[in-house]
Parts: structure tokens; sequence; C-alpha cells
């Protein structure tokens, strides 16, 4: 009842000076419109960014890279375990790139509940042959199913589909580049040879452009099956195990696990792309920056504006004193007012914000690097929306807290005194 | 009359200002009023009389002596206290009306009485009306404060002091910015007020036709009670 009574005469002041009231909301709405348009654009940009490389990239990947042996035949000798050893003559022995017991590891990792999924690989260097010229590449066998879902492959395929993977025997995806210097289309034929001498001809059943002009002029997808033929190794031959994890954030820890438990080497996300995330944290530092300084601009307009009406209504205040309303009445008149203000035009910031938002996301946006976006990345989560509401009544708060206590402070004996 | 009979008691009232010079303005003024009495307040120009009115109505605080409103002692309350005191038993005319342009001439006279929160809306604007038409200007009530003549605007006054029903109605100089005929129709609300309805009413003024119809007249003269 109390704040229905002060409620009403603050809507009454605040529509006696309409044209004011209105210049200062619109300082509000300028910023929450800023706002909101510049989260949903910065952190829809973030989005696209950190899906490129979280999308792409395994949390831990186990692979098997050629490297010398940490102990030397000598070093295991009890005579010399005291010495000082200089002779490190034995070379490594080539057991390829094949992970030690490839197919037990997938199925245990499989198994484990801290894995979301696993997807294997095979790699195989290979040559494609074009005419009398050979182009050198790579071709990575996958488990389309599995990559696909792990690793939305699919996103980058430009042409034909993944499922031809599984449905056509010795069918690729060929990467764009590749595809482009070869002449070659859906459907062609290409000639793929191994670094070990196998040869295969392989039917084009896809196109793909990650955006990487590296990897699209050298990489391509077959099945697992394909590659393992290649690389001239039976069924349980992967060079990879991609692991996806429920908690991204375990990745260092279990990578070392992994790496111990399954002997081979283990490398992280958060190592692999140690900068990743600080790109996206400056862009949404920028965007609060931008947003806090028009809405500190708009908090000034509001205490003007607020201060002028008070000042403009010391009898207004002086009366309704003497009649018996207390100073702390008086405040809340005007915050309420301020709080009118600030949530008009927030509100209203946030309907145009959201309007600006669905207009950049429909505006063309297309770049060589990211095949499948079609318009600007725009992310539309409603977090922004109460954080700009919550911003809006926060600024008008606190630019209105300051002339409210001053109003609450007239003391209508000066007033009164002073006609 | 007995005691419970009076609706403001003051005693020994002393108010001293120290801006520029120290001077002390009241020198221990006492006084009571009782219900339905008619008093006025004459006296030269800076005598006092204000600053007196102002101590007795609870807006000023900064004095020294008792002040007893409808019996209770307003000595120990906070501002907020005397706020709703001065809400409830106290309506105040001054010389100048102080409606609220922005509200219509039914809002200003409703308003205490919102904040009294006693009545419903609906009495409350009844309540209102009725006040209005007992001061001729019921016609006026839909229309905004600041569209009223002079001698309305003061009328509209009136009717807000009266709203709550107040314990006491006081005024300062509340005919000074009238003409004669006004002050006279002013004045002839109030005798009204006081024989009709035993309402108490204190009113400065310099007006001595005006104070020689009252029940009672207090001349004051250099901070002090002189008759
Ligand atoms: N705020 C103030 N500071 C200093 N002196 C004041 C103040 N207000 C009033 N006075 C002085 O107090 C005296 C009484 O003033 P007032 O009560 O207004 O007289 P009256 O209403 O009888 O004309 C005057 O001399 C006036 O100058
Ligand atoms: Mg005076």
């Amino acid at each position: 009842m109390k704040y229905k009574l002060l409620l009403y005469i603050a809507w009454n002041l605040l529509t006696a000076r309409l044209r004011q009231s209105i210049i200062a909301g619109i300082g509000v709405t300028f910023g929450i419109t800023m706002f909101i348009t510049l989260m949903g654009f910065m952190t829809g940009l973030n989005g696209l960014l950190d899906g490129l490389i979280l999308n792409r990239t395994p949390h831990i990947r186990l692979y098997n890279e050629l490297e010398a042996s940490d102990k030397q035949p000598i070093e295991q000798h009890p005579d010399y375990s005291n010495h000082l050893l200089m002779q490190r003559s034995i070379k490594p022995v080539d057991r390829g790139r094949g992970l030690y017991n490839g197919g037990a590891a997938l199925e245990a990792l499989k198994q484990d509940p801290r894995v979301l999924g696993v997807a294997p690989k095979t790699q195989s260097q290979v040559f494609y042959h074009v005419g009398t010229t050979d182009i050198t590449g790579l071709v990575q066998g996958i488990d389309p199913a599995e990559e696909e879902r792990l690793f939305h492959v699919s996103d980058y395929i430009v042409k034909g589909e993944l499922e031809s993977l599984k449905r056509v025997e010795n069918g690729i995806i060929l990467g764009y580049g590749i595809a482009e210097k070869m002449l070659a289309d859906l459907g062609d034929m290409v000639q793929v040879s191994s670094a070990t001498g196998e040869k295969a001809t392989l039917k084009i059943v896809g196109l793909y452009q990650s955006g990487l002009a590296e990897v699209d002029n050298s990489q391509s997808y077959v099945s697992l099956a394909t590659a393992q033929k290649l690389a001239g190794q039976g069924a349980g031959y992967f060079t990879d195990i991609q692991i996806k994890l429920h908690d991204l954030n375990r990745a260092p820890e279990l990578s070392k696990e992994f790496a111990s438990v399954y002997k081979a080497q283990a490398v992280d996300i958060q190592t692999a792309n140690a900068q990743f995330d600080t790109g996206s944290s400056i862009r949404n530092l920028i965007s609060y920056a931008v947003s806090i300084t028009l809405l500190i601009v708009a908090g000034f307009g509001i205490y003007n504006i607020l201060n002028m009406m008070i000042y403009e209504k010391m009898d207004s205040i002086a009366i309704l004193k003497a009649t018996g309303f207390s100073g702390r009445d008086v405040q809340w008149i005007f915050l309420l007012l301020s709080m009118i203000i600030g949530f008009s035009g927030g509100i209203l910031g946030l309907g145009f914000g959201y309007a600006l938002s669905s207009l950049i996301d429909v505006l063309p946006f297309e770049t060589e690097a990211l095949p499948t976006i079609k318009t600007y990345p725009v992310n539309f989560d409603p977090v922004y929306y109460f954080t700009g509401v919550s911003f809006a009544l926060a600024t008008t708060w606190v630019a209105g807290w300051f002339p409210a206590k001053k109003a609450s402070k007239v003391d209508p004996v000066d007033i009164i005194r002073g006609k | 009359m007995s005691t419970s009979q009076l609706v403001l008691e003051a005693q020994d009232i002393r108010k001293t200002f120290h801006d520029p010079v120290t001077v002390e303005v009241l020198k221990g003024v006492s006084l009571e009023v009782k219900k339905g009495e008619f008093v006025s307040i004459i006296g030269k120009s800076g005598c006092g009389k204000s600053t007196l009115l102002y101590i007795l109505s609870t807006m000023d605080t900064d004095y020294q002596g008792t002040l007893r409103l409808g019996g209770e002692t307003t000595g120990s309350k906070n501002h907020a206290a005397l706020a709703a005191l001065r809400n409830a038993y106290i309506g105040f005319v001054f010389q100048f009306h102080y409606l609220l342009p922005e509200f219509s001439v039914l809002e200003n006279v409703m308003l205490p009485g919102l904040k009294l929160a006693r009545k419903s809306r609906e009495e409350l604007e009844h309540h209102a009306i009725e006040r209005l038409q007992m001061l001729g200007i019921a016609d006026q009530a839909r229309k905004k404060a600041s569209m009223l003549s002079g001698g309305q605007k003061q009328r509209v006054a009136i009717a807000r002091a009266l709203i709550n029903d107040p314990l006491i109605v006081m005024g300062d100089e509340p005919t000074g910015n009238l003409d004669r005929k006004n002050s006279d129709l002013v004045f002839d609300i109030f005798r009204d007020l006081a024989s009709e309805r035993g309402q108490a009413l204190l009113v400065v003024t310099h007006d001595m036709e005006f104070a020689a119809k009252t029940d009672r007249i207090i001349e004051m003269d250099d901070g002090r009670i002189i008759s």
C-alpha cells in the first residue's frame, strides 16, 4: 500500500516531465541495446571460434610417436649404476605408427565412465596421383558415426555426405584444395598410393573444406578399413585415439593417466590450444567495458535530470513533508522515479537489442574459412537479457540514490519560510 | 473544560537562531488550544509568529520547551514518527497554497489521506468531494490544480488540511495572498469549522479585522506573548 502510493506519486511527477524523462530513458535504452547487441554478437563469434577448435579437437589424443628409448641398455646394468653414462647409441626400433594394442585400448576407454566418447583414427601418408604428377597428402581413416558425434565433421563437408564412407566401399572424402588441383568432383575415381607401397583406387563420395588451406590441400577422409589397408596393416591398427571427456577441465590430468595406462603419448586440449580462450575473454571484456561505459553515461544523464527535477519540485517536496510524508517516503518517490526510467529504458533496450541482434543474425557472412556459416553468428542467450535489465536497474538505482537522498533531507521549514 | 479537551499544549518554547548572529527569537512561549476553539495569533512582522507555528506543527524540532499534541509529547519522537503525527493530527494552510501542479484538485486533497491509509481510495474520494463541496469548489475537482484561481487554490489547500479530520488546523497568514472577498470567504469557512464541527484552529494573521472575529486573540511581541 505504502509503495503503491509512492509509486503513484513518482509516476505522476515523471509523466509531468515526460520529455526529460524520455530523454533520460533513451540513454539507458541505448546502453542496454548496445550491451545486448555486443554481447550477442561477441559471444556468438566466440562460440563459433571456440567451436572451430573445440569441435575439431579431441580433449585428449593418444598417439604413438617415434622417440628415443628412455633407458639405454647400459643404464640397466648394475655395475654402472653410479656412473655418469655418456653412451646413448641405441636407436629406436620402428614398430610403425600404430598404437600398442590399439583395439583393446579403444574398448577399455569406451567403458571408462569419465569418457564421453572415443573415436579411433588411422592415418596414412599417401600420394594422390594426378596425371603424371603426385601430390603428397594424408589420408585419415575414421569411424564416420563416432567422428560425427564427437567432432561434427559433416559441418565441413561441402559436397556429398559423410555416411557415404560407410556405404561405399573404397569411398573417399577429398579435401577441397586437392579436388581443385585434380579437377575432380563427386563420383570421380582417384588413385592413391601409400608410403608403404600399397595402392588403391578410391571413389570420391564427398568434398570437405575445413577452412584451413593447408589441411584442405592435403587431407582426405576414408573409412578405417581403407586406411588400414593403405597402411598395410590389419583391423586393430590405429594411429590415434581421440577422446572426448565429460569434463573438459580434467583433460590434463587424465591425459597423463591414459598415457601411462595405454603406453602411448598423449596430448590434452589445454596444452594443444593454450591460447584458445584468451581471445574469448578479451572480446567479453571489451563488450562489458563498452556497455558499462554507455550505462555510466546514461546514469549521469539520469542523475542530472533527477537533480533538476528535485530542484524544480522543492515546493512539492516541502508540502509532502509538511502533510506527513517522511524523508524516507520522499527518498523512495525519487528512487522509484529513477527506477521507472531505468526499467522502461532497460526493457526497451532489450527490445531494440533483440531486434538489432536479429538483424545481424540474418546478415550474410560468408567466408572461405567457415564454409557452413552463411550469416553472422549471434548468441541469444537469455542470460545477457537478464544481465542487461539488472545493469539498467543497478545504474538507475545508483544514479537516483544521491538526488533522492538530497530530496529526503529537504527541510520544509526552509522552503516554506522562503515564500 | 477538562484537560482531555486540550488539543495542543506548548510550555516555555524557546528558539534561538545562530546564523548570522545568535538571536533568541522565541523567549518562552506557552499556550493552549482547546477543541473547537478558534484562536488567532497577531503581532508585528518579525516577532516570531511563523517560527512558533513551525515548532507547534512539529516541522521544526530544534527548540527548547515541551509540546503536546492530542496528549502525546512530541519531544522524544523521531522525524518519521513526527511526520506520521502531522499526517494524522495537523492540517496546515500556508500563505502560499503549495498544491502539486501535476495532480488534479481531487488528488491534491486526497494525498495526505492516502498517506494515512485509514480509508479506502473510494471512501477517501467521497470524503474529499464532500470537503470540496463544503468549500464550494467541488465542480473543479477533476481539474489540474494549476488551472485554478488564487482564491480557489487556497480553498483546495484548506480542503487538503481537513482531509484527515485533524485535531487542529494551523494557518500561517492563510489569507495573506487573497483579496478582501476571498479573505472573508476563508474566514467564514474557518468560523463554520470551529462552531459547527468543533474544529480547533490556530491562525497567524496580521489582518486585525480577521482576528477580531476569532474566539481568542494571542498577541506576540519580540518572542513573547503579551496578551
Ligand atoms: N533561518 C533563520 N535564521 C536566522 N534568523 C531567522 C531565521 N528565520 C527567521 N529568522 C528571524 O526570526 C525572527 C522571527 O521570524 P518569523 O517567525 O518569520 O516572524 P513573523 O512570522 O512573526 O513575521 C525574524 O527576526 C527573522 O529575521
Ligand atoms: Mg511570518
